[in-house]
């Protein structure tokens, strides 16, 4: 007979990543990939519309391996609030918050056109600076990897944001921040090496 | 997209040693592909904490059915016709949700539509090879395909992949989003594949190895497998009148 003491309180674990594999882009974003006429548009294409309320950026990179090699088979996610800092719970609806972007076939490069993220609050009060929480997936890569992008030009903020304060990871607190001002940013995601960027266990 | 989805409180912390580790050279594309460096932990802030929501409005009739969505009209994709179901369920059990799961895998044959998969097994015109869903209040999801073929792979000299549809799950938190693969009991390429053998717990294997189900099949039509997806669990108090969580 069971005892009730034999009951687990978590009777399940998350089930284990595996590999989003060479060919994620099939799934995920088939009309890229060639495959038409399942879906009218590939998911998270367009973040913003013309109601969008804030400043329009662009946002670029590429994620590379440790032989210095762009990634070209990646898929790279990117979640964020809005201009006035609101995750889409409760923000305007011209606004999504989420993107889904595939790297580009030759180069590597993706691409994302939203809008400068407002603050968010850290749980203890404090703000946070700017920043766009990005997930990549792609072959070779067991389970996702979380990391932020900040902005260069946000330099006040960025000073006192609670995660960039850490002291594990204030030398290679740069490997988060983007580069550009205004409304064009370039973020290269380094897998390995000397500036290899910091993901995060969230 | 709606843009109506709760946010959620903390998640549990992720078991690292269940998940397979970054570096596992047996993959060989793990070894260039896998940070070096620690992970930086910290606790969940908002963006952590909240998520995409996406609405019935983005699936289309046929979204969910691989044997028919990228068929031409009267035809359909050959191979082994199966069902595939189970629920979203978090690490308290609870149902999740509401949320999106995109699926991809090889035709019957093992080869998939892209132009990089020079395997010979032959295209199948009528197969695509995507397909997607959102979970229903009770956590619950289905589709409708054919089972995958195995197909050799250039990591070893002679891998092969198990028969496996890929499944991509969002959770109501972005801290849960997850991508993993599913594969079928009984297949004796499990345990000799490289990519399976990243993760080490067998307990953890077989939670990606969905089972038959003959109750759920349809006879004279289609097998039916069961599989249950398991995201993280969150420390929202458990309400009565919201079951799921919140």
């Amino acid at each position: 007979m069971t005892k009730s003491t034999d009951i687990p309180l978590y009777p399940f674990k998350e089930s284990p990543s595996q590999t989003a594999g060479p060919y994620v882009h099939i799934g995920l974003t088939p009309n890229f990939c060639g495959i038409s006429g399942v879906y009218d548009a590939d998911l998270g294409t367009a973040m913003v519309n013309d109601k969008t309320k804030g400043e329009r950026i662009t946002l670029q990179g590429r994620v590379i391996d440790g032989a210095g090699n762009p990634l070209t088979d990646a898929l790279v996610e990117i979640w964020q609030a809005d201009a006035d800092g609101r995750y889409p719970d409760g923000a305007e609806p011209g606004f999504s918050g989420w993107g889904r972007a595939p790297a580009d076939a030759k180069t590597g490069m993706f691409r994302f056109d939203t809008i400068k993220p407002g603050r968010v609050s850290y749980p203890d009060g404090r703000m946070q600076a700017p920043h766009i929480n990005i997930w990549i997936v792609a072959r070779g890569i067991n389970l996702g990897l979380n990391s932020r992008i900040y902005f260069e030009d946000e330099a006040e903020a960025n000073a006192g944001d609670p995660v960039l304060l850490r002291m594990d990871l204030q030398e290679r607190a740069g490997s988060l921040i983007a580069k550009g001002s205004g409304c064009s940013y370039s973020h290269d995601i380094h897998l390995q090496g000397p500036q290899e960027t910091v993901f995060f266990d969230i | 997209m709606k843009n109506s989805q709760p946010s959620v409180a903390n998640y549990f912390t992720r078991d690292r040693s269940w998940h397979p580790k970054a570096y596992a050279p047996g993959y060989k594309s793990s070894v260039l592909r896998s940070p070096t460096r620690a992970l930086v932990a910290f606790g969940n802030t908002l963006s952590e904490t909240s998520g995409p929501a996406f609405g019935h409005d983005i699936i289309g009739p046929l979204d969910n059915d691989m044997i028919l969505n990228f068929a031409q009209s009267g035809q359909s994709a050959i191979g082994e016709r199966i069902m595939v179901q189970g629920r979203v369920l978090d690490e308290r059990g609870q149902p999740v949700p509401g949320v999106l799961l995109e699926f991809w895998q090889a035709n019957a044959g093992g080869r998939y539509r892209h132009k990089k998969d020079g395997y010979l097994a032959p295209l199948d015109p009528n197969f695509g090879g995507c397909g997607r869903t959102i979970s229903g209040d009770d956590g619950a999801y289905a589709f409708r395909t054919v089972r995958p073929g195995p197909y050799p792979w250039p990591n070893g000299p002679n891998d092969w992949r198990p028969a496996h549809i890929h499944f991509s799950v969002f959770g109501h938190g972005f801290a849960q989003r997850l991508i993993t693969q599913m594969y079928f009991q009984g297949d004796p390429l499990i345990p000799i594949c490289p990519i399976v053998r990243t993760i080490n717990d067998p307990k953890a294997i077989e939670q990606l190895t969905a089972r038959l189900d003959m109750n759920a099949s349809a006879p004279m039509d289609a097998l039916a497998y069961r599989f249950d997806v398991i995201l993280r669990g969150s420390r929202s108090t458990l309400f009565e009148n919201r079951l799921e969580g919140n």
